[in-house]
């Protein structure tokens, strides 16, 4: 198991009269090549809940393994924990702060304590993974466009060579156009570098057409952990959590009550498309 | 970590030290301050304490709250103690390899703490109970006078409410960017002093970034609010002395009497 | 004429370069005519870096044309002595919910506007009352704004605007830090004061279940105008819209794909009733 939570409980403020419970009693397991999607709303507690898998945040109950050992246990090495686990932010272009892009991007291998031919060629593999041409290598990242600025911030975690990678909204403000390209990359990630995705999504839409996974998060409890499918089957459920399945489920579900005989578990554009397609062709021959 | 700080922020509640008129509490604050540098023995102090716990009491503001205020100063509290407690010559009672510790320093080691203590908590019970904007506003109002001069009083007031209302945005902004470069690899932690400062730049470069847009967000929505300028400002909350105001004044008044009465007569213990 | 009227409208900006002689002259915006009728919703769409904030800027003479004239209420922006009523006429709500509240307590924010046009104390509580009504806020309005969701926020920044007594407002993508019940919330405000108060709304946005709301839209790209319609009139142009990096809501490309396919449904479908109905037939009582 790559990751895991037991029994994780997270308390702010403990012992004083301001302690609130962000996360209570949380069992997660997360295998390598996983594309996990993490919804809730704000203030679920979702946010708690990453910065628990690369030791940003200590639980006050409960364990955190990476690779099946404790992550809190003494001695325990934290540097390398993060090096494994990459947490991008939500935002993540406010962090930058180097005068050119890729002297940016090689601040994690630097830390990683790399030669600097590894730091720099780390560092050029993982700017071309995000899509940034080689014209921009040079210039400030200050100069960047918002979505440029947001794939240089991604590529200064993806150069530390993590197992995982958590993102928190990467796509957050940007237009539909910068949204797909960020997405796409990221799914390639996975696909061709077999890293395993946490992303942190506000968007029904996007988990369900990326990730294989769905884990909703409500009230610092974990409310469903499915497939996006299954997840969505229990779109009423979602709703009064303050949460909404993507339109297509609504969309399936009021065409089979009107007497179309399609699937209500299709999430995504294509899929619904083939079972209109069908049930219509069904519905003629009758 | 950063967000528990809670010097110079405002609690809400309904107190008649809320609803003192803002000018009263900048005086009185300024009083009291001078009061703990004019007081001293045994009676003094017992004023002071006496002073200020009538005030926390008047406020409504939980003392947890303060204390928890305080926490953060702790720090320059106990240099400045160990400062006097050291450095301050006189009868040496105690001495260890080049430290000496004299009666006049542990003297003036209690004396500076309880100064610092009662001027941090005396202090940040005013701005506990005044927001920001109406410090501003008394500010403002009372250094008046100073436009006859061409002073900027009406700017450099806006400067500085606007400041208060960002100080809590930009500690949080400090403390997501620490965390992100953390995620990084970065440390902020180990190192010696001049390794240390360096491994700041990863964070005070974004952070000074990030408060220069929002600065030119704000001018620009300022703009947009009609903003230019104090010439032809009206006030929501304009202030007007009450009653209770000038009752507080009196109070104020009999206060630092007595405190340059005990300046002149006081002694005893300490 | 509209209260909203621009002709020829062009706007340039000096990119600085190393050099002085490396300065560059870039045309942001360019020869963009609008005409905004009293009372109706308009939203702008275009991807990052359109164009579509610097026209926002204009409308309330935040920016001065380089070319062209704009007009609010009958009034030429470049005019100096209408500045502060052009302001007060055309609200501007911008994109990042902390950097436009200026003052440390809700209601004294809201108070803000109406101070700085020397409004008299009595008549600026009335208007703060109002406002923090008309936005359903008025139970929020002691509490300092870092205490407050992204979406309450910008209601706060609304009714600032709406203290101001204003004929229009402008939302400079206001709800693109928003999570999903957030922009509904900024959403349902501003149409709310639309309809009960017939204030003219222009909403700069990307995201496309903002604009079927609207009357009327403007598509932007690279500084011009390139569509313009109902929304139905613009979604239903699903590949043009693509081509300028911008989406549609998915029922409509849904819509548009099965119709690719041969089914049988009008152009431009938005909603997820109209889809229904269309491949349904209208719903009969039973």
């Amino acid at each position: 198991m790559l990751l895991e939570l037991k029994n994780v409980s997270y308390t702010y403020n403990k012992d004083t009269s301001f302690a609130v419970n962000a996360l209570e009693n949380i069992n997660l397991q997360i295998s390598e090549g996983e594309f996990v999607g993490v919804i809730g709303h704000t203030g679920s507690g979702k946010s708690t809940l990453i910065q628990h898998f690369n030791g940003l945040m200590k639980p006050t109950d409960g364990q955190v393994l990476y690779m099946g050992e404790d992550i809190w246990q003494e001695k325990y090495d934290l540097q390398a924990l993060r090096s494994g686990v990459g947490l991008v932010f939500q935002y993540p272009e406010n962090q930058l702060f180097e005068t050119d892009v890729l002297t940016d991007v090689m601040f994690g291998p630097k830390n990683q304590k790399l030669s600097p031919e590894e730091c720099r060629e780390r560092a050029v593999n993982a700017l071309r993974r995000v899509g940034l041409k080689d014209k921009y290598f040079t210039a400030s990242p200050f100069d960047l466009s918002g979505g440029q600025k947001r794939r240089v911030a991604i590529a200064g975690v993806l150069a530390m060579n993590p197992k995982v990678l958590i993102l928190d909204e990467p796509t957050a403000g940007l237009d539909p156009h910068g949204r797909d390209e960020i997405l796409g990359q990221i799914r390639k990630l996975r696909d061709e570098m077999g890293i395993t995705i946490i992303l942190v999504s506000h968007s029904m839409e996007d988990v369900a057409e990326y990730a294989d996974r769905l884990i909703v998060v409500n009230d610092g409890k974990i409310a469903f952990d499915d497939t996006p499918k299954a997840v969505f089957a229990h779109y009423k459920e979602l709703e009064a959590m303050g949460l909404a399945a993507p339109q297509i489920t609504y969309l399936m579900h009021e065409l089979k009550e009107r007497g179309l005989d399609v699937d209500i578990n299709a999430v995504t554009v294509s899929e619904a498309k083939k079972s209109i397609e069908k049930a219509l062709a069904g519905r003629k021959k009758h | 970590m950063l967000r528990e700080i809670t010097i110079g922020q405002y609690y809400p509640a309904d107190s008649i030290l809320h609803k003192l008129d803002p000018r009263v509490k900048f005086l009185g604050t300024i009083v009291y301050i001078v009061s703990l540098f004019l007081v001293k023995g045994f009676a003094g102090y017992a004023l002071a304490t006496v002073w200020l716990a009538a005030l926390i009491i008047l406020s409504k503001v939980p003392f947890k709250f303060m204390v928890k205020g305080m926490r953060t100063i702790f720090f320059v509290l106990i240099i400045t103690m160990l400062f006097n407690l050291f450095l301050t010559p006189g009868e040496t009672i105690w001495s260890f390899w080049i430290l000496k510790v004299s009666k006049e320093g542990i003297i003036q080691a209690v004396r500076m703490g309880i100064r610092l203590t009662y001027l941090v908590i005396g202090s940040s019970l005013m701005t506990l109970t005044t927001t920001p904007n109406q410090l501003t506003d008394a500010m403002e109002s009372l250094f008046s006078p100073l436009k006859v001069v061409h002073a900027p009083v009406h700017e450099i007031s806006m400067m500085m409410s606007i400041a208060l209302r960002f100080i809590p945005i930009l500690m949080e902004e400090t403390d997501k960017i620490m965390k992100a470069q953390i995620a990084r690899g970065a440390d902020f932690e180990s190192g010696n002093f001049i390794n240390r400062i360096r491994n700041m730049v990863p964070l005070l470069v974004p952070l000074f970034i990030s408060a220069f847009r929002r600065a030119n967000d704000l001018a620009l929505a300022m703009e947009a609010r009609c903003y230019h300028g104090g010439e032809g400002r009206t006030q929501m909350k304009p202030l007007h002395y009450a009653g209770r105001d000038y009752v507080a004044f009196v109070l104020l008044a009999a206060f630092l009497a007595a405190c340059i009465v005990l300046h002149i007569f006081g002694g005893g213990w300490i | 004429m509209g209260i909203i009227k621009a002709i020829k409208l062009g706007f340039d900006y000096i990119k600085y370069g190393e050099d002085d002689k490396d300065n560059e002259k870039v045309r942001a915006i360019d020869g963009i005519d609008i005409d905004v009728e009293k009372g109706s919703v308009i939203a702008i769409l275009g991807h990052n870096g359109s164009g579509k904030s610097t026209l926002a800027k204009h409308i309330n003479a935040l920016l001065l044309p380089s070319e062209g004239t704009m007009w609010v209420d009958g009034m030429d922006t470049k005019g100096e002595e209408d500045i502060w009523k052009i302001r007060q006429k055309a609200g501007m709500v911008f994109q990042n919910p902390d950097n436009q509240i200026v003052a440390s307590v809700v209601e004294e924010d809201v108070g803000f506007g109406p101070e700085n046009i020397g409004v008299p104390t009595k008549e600026i509580w009335e208007r703060v009352d109002q406002a923090l009504e008309r936005v359903g806020m008025t139970k929020h309005r002691k509490k300092s704004p870092n205490r407050l969701s992204g979406g309450q926020k910008q209601r706060v920044a609304i009714a600032g605007v709406v203290a101001m007594r204003p004929d229009c407002i402008v939302l400079d993508e206001s709800t693109a830090m928003l999570d999903p019940n957030g922009r509904k919330d900024v959403l349902d405000t501003v149409l709310d004061l639309n309809r009960k108060e017939g204030v003219t709304v222009i909403m700069i946005t990307h995201y496309m279940e903002e604009v079927t709301r609207a009357d009327f839209v403007y598509v932007m790209d690279s500084g011009k105008i390139v569509m313009q319609g109902t929304p139905r009139e613009i979604f239903s142009q699903v590949e043009k819209l693509k081509s300028f990096h911008l989406d549609v809501p998915q029922i409509t490309e849904l819509a548009y794909e099965l119709k690719k396919d041969g089914v049988d449904l009008p152009d431009g479908i938005l909603t997820r009733d109209e889809l229904v109905s269309a491949l349904c037939g209208e719903r009969t009582e039973e």
